[in-house]
């Protein structure tokens, strides 16, 4: 159908004028023009069974070399966040550097850190799916799997920010059941809609995520050869035959979860906002925080993405489904969520000056040119440059350069979400009680066993599941098309 | 061919166009209790098989619904009725400060009920089919297509099935036994 709709304009005149020669049954669609033609989301052609092959193939075949010690280190580096956890939890919060006038430091960065990142996952997987943007198919699975491993990193910190942990999970200063004294949560903090936001976000993506894998796992079931890869395969696969009457209901479910998981990614990052915007915290206290979290969250988010890809893509042969293409998007999408970023930072300020307030105009100055400049201007030369190297077609393609400022851009959110919660806490109202805050080294070893965790997760990921969407990745092939000569169709069909 | 009680035809096709003509050619026949089974979701194949319009969204509306009403009668609950207590002078309950939680639940809520429909149409889990006794309908998931004829039709006539499945260029057709027998 929609090739019939690409006659150009020129043709369209002219086929009208002779419509009484010409009967329409003749009337062949010409070719779009050569400029408008886009490449093909799957490159050379592949058939059916190739992608299924290159993509199963992955998880089914013997782990390259670097497999082992790439998981031993990253499994290594977790088992050092979990010690240092059992080390605070034992001791009290007092471990780390964080104390009075800055009472959150990189708990809540690394929490805001994590959580941001998983917004990518979901962008690509629900809000592409309802833009109808083909080329998600091919990172849509491993970006939605980095979303659930990035909430699971990112719900560790609130939790045990908390100290005696035991308390927050139950009875909650977090779930809601009452404390001994009978006493319920209270719902007027924004810090309990984060509760709430934040688990619904990782069950809801953990669910979409499980029923994209559905038939995937159907495939790999019927590929297995060991007796207990088939078993568990067939058992999460939950009996899938690809009956086209579950297919109905299938994307109809899918549709209406990815319809779900859009405004939840955007109510997310807006209420992990309201945790500093519902404050009266200079610095804090702005209504341009929750568009600007969630352009910030997606930004982080595709970084991420694309530090995970590309090595993903070239490790494992998979260049004609993860595109010059694919990557190319993403960078614009780099561009687009960093200039709104930039765009957002200039805003606070010009707020803050004009806004009247002396409180605000101070924390804002003391960001950019008290004792954290270092960290404010590394924020501003990762977040608010580093993307605009991507207006030129030559920088996009160039991926060792994609895949360096890819690690930029997740080293300038992290400093963007030390700069708002630590500025702005540390010279508080009373000049009396101004303070420093200095990471202790359990900060910092808990912090990057938290990308431990990450990459295990990650590792298990490409091990055992299919990494990219096998049957979505086939659908939007031409070979898919029952009305394409590729898939199939005859002349005379049309 | 006897022994085992026969369940149905199973033929496999090579295209996404040939499985279409096959599903309309089959649905125009009148046949009622049949199935197309693609590795991926074909577009305009719920037409060519009549099916109608999937009800699972009901399930995403009842989920919904449950949730955003809980959300608000949990904070109502707890916050105004169990243990009224007041913090920053603000009330006890109202529908505003109560929004961003019962919102949440509305989503997780329907996100279960999507799921929980999905499953109850779909009639899934189901581990043990017939079909699977079938090495061919391996490939059901891989890159073939597949008309499934059940002879529980009224239709259904072992010869002229097998024909028409045949004419319609099918590249191999099978008869599915009951496993359990």
């Amino acid at each position: 159908m929609a090739k019939a709709a690409t006659i150009p304009a020129g043709s369209a005149t002219k086929a009208g004028q002779h419509e009484h020669h010409a009967p329409p049954v003749h009337l062949k669609a010409a070719e779009p023009p050569k400029e408008l033609e886009r490449e093909s989301l799957v490159l050379n052609n592949r058939s059916l069974g190739w992608i299924t092959e290159a993509i199963a193939g992955v998880c089914e075949k013997p782990m390259p070399k670097w497999w082992w010690p790439a998981f031993i280190v990253s499994a290594g580096t977790m088992g050092m966040m979990f010690s240092l956890i059992a080390y605070l939890i034992a001791t009290g919060v007092g471990v780390w550097g964080l104390n009075q006038p800055a009472d959150w430091a990189w708990d809540i960065t690394n929490f805001v850190f994590w959580i941001g990142i998983g917004h990518a996952g979901t962008l690509i997987s629900a809000v592409l799916c309802l833009l109808r943007q083909k080329w998600r198919t091919s990172i849509n699975r491993a970006a939605e799997a980095m979303t659930i491993f990035a909430v699971a990193c990112a719900g560790i910190f609130p939790v045990v920010h908390t100290g005696r942990v035991w308390f927050a999970l139950f009875p909650g200063y977090l779930i809601p059941f009452p404390n001994s004294n009978g006493i319920w949560p209270q719902f007027r903090s924004p810090l309990l809609w984060d509760v709430f936001a934040v688990s619904t976000y990782g069950t809801v993506s953990l669910l979409f995520w499980y029923t994209g894998l559905i038939p995937d796992l159907a495939t790999l079931r019927d590929r297995a050869t060991h007796k207990v890869r088939r078993f568990f395969y067939a058992l999460f696969s939950l009996g899938w035959t690809g009956s086209n009457r579950h297919w109905s209901n299938y994307e109809k479910a899918y549709l209406i979860l990815a319809g779900l998981s859009t405004p939840l990614v955007l109510s997310v990052h807006s209420i992990v906002s309201f945790d500093f915007a519902v404050s009266q915290v200079p610095g804090w206290h702005t209504t341009i925080f929750p568009p600007y979290f969630v352009a910030g969250a997606i930004f982080s988010g595709f970084g991420m993405v694309l530090t995970l890809l590309i090595p993903l893509r070239a490790l494992f042969n998979l260049q004609d489904i993860i595109t010059t293409r694919h990557v190319e998007l993403m960078c614009k999408v780099l561009l687009a969520t960093g200039s709104i970023v930039g765009y957002a930072y200039g805003m606070e300020f010009f707020i803050a000056w004009y806004g009247g307030s002396p409180y605000e105009l101070y924390a804002f100055k003391n960001r950019a040119f008290g004792p954290y400049w270092w960290a404010y201007w590394s924020m501003i030369s990762c977040n608010v440059i580093s993307p605009h190297f991507f207006w030129f077609k030559k920088l996009r393609t160039n991926f060792v350069f994609v895949w360096i400022i890819s690690i930029f851009v997740n080293i300038g959110m992290w400093f963007e979400r030390f700069v708002i919660i630590v500025t702005s806490l540390h010279r508080d109202y009373l000049p009396s009680s101004w303070g420093y805050f200095t990471p202790t080294w359990v900060d910092v070893f808990t912090f990057v066993g938290s990308f431990g965790l990450f990459m295990t997760l990650f590792l298990l990921f490409i091990r055992f599941l299919p990494a990219l969407a096998i049957s979505e990745v086939k659908a939007v092939t031409p070979q898919a098309d029952p009305h394409h000569p590729l898939g199939g169709a005859r002349e005379h069909h049309h | 061919m006897s022994d085992p009680k026969s369940l149905g035809l199973l033929a496999q096709f090579e295209t996404p166009a040939d499985i279409m003509h096959a599903a309309m050619a089959v649905r125009d026949a009148g046949f009622s209790k049949w199935d197309v089974f693609t590795p991926f979701p074909i577009h305009g194949m719920d037409d060519a098989m009549a099916l109608p319009s999937s009800k699972v969204g009901f399930f995403t509306f009842v989920g919904g619904v449950t949730g955003f009403f809980s959300g608000m009668g949990m904070i109502w609950f707890m916050n105004k009725f169990d243990y009224p207590l007041v913090v920053g002078g603000k009330p006890l309950f109202t529908p505003l400060f109560a929004f961003p939680v019962s919102y949440e639940l509305t989503i997780l809520l329907s996100a279960f009920g999507t799921l929980f429909g999905l499953a109850l149409l779909n009639r899934l889990p189901k581990l043990n089919n017939p079909l699977f006794s079938s090495e061919r309908f391996k490939r059901a998931t891989n890159d073939k297509f597949f008309v499934y004829v059940e002879t529980a039709d009224p239709k259904f006539s072992a010869v002229e099935t097998r024909a028409l499945l045949a004419t319609l260029g099918a590249s191999a057709v099978e008869e599915i036994h009951d496993t359990e027998a």
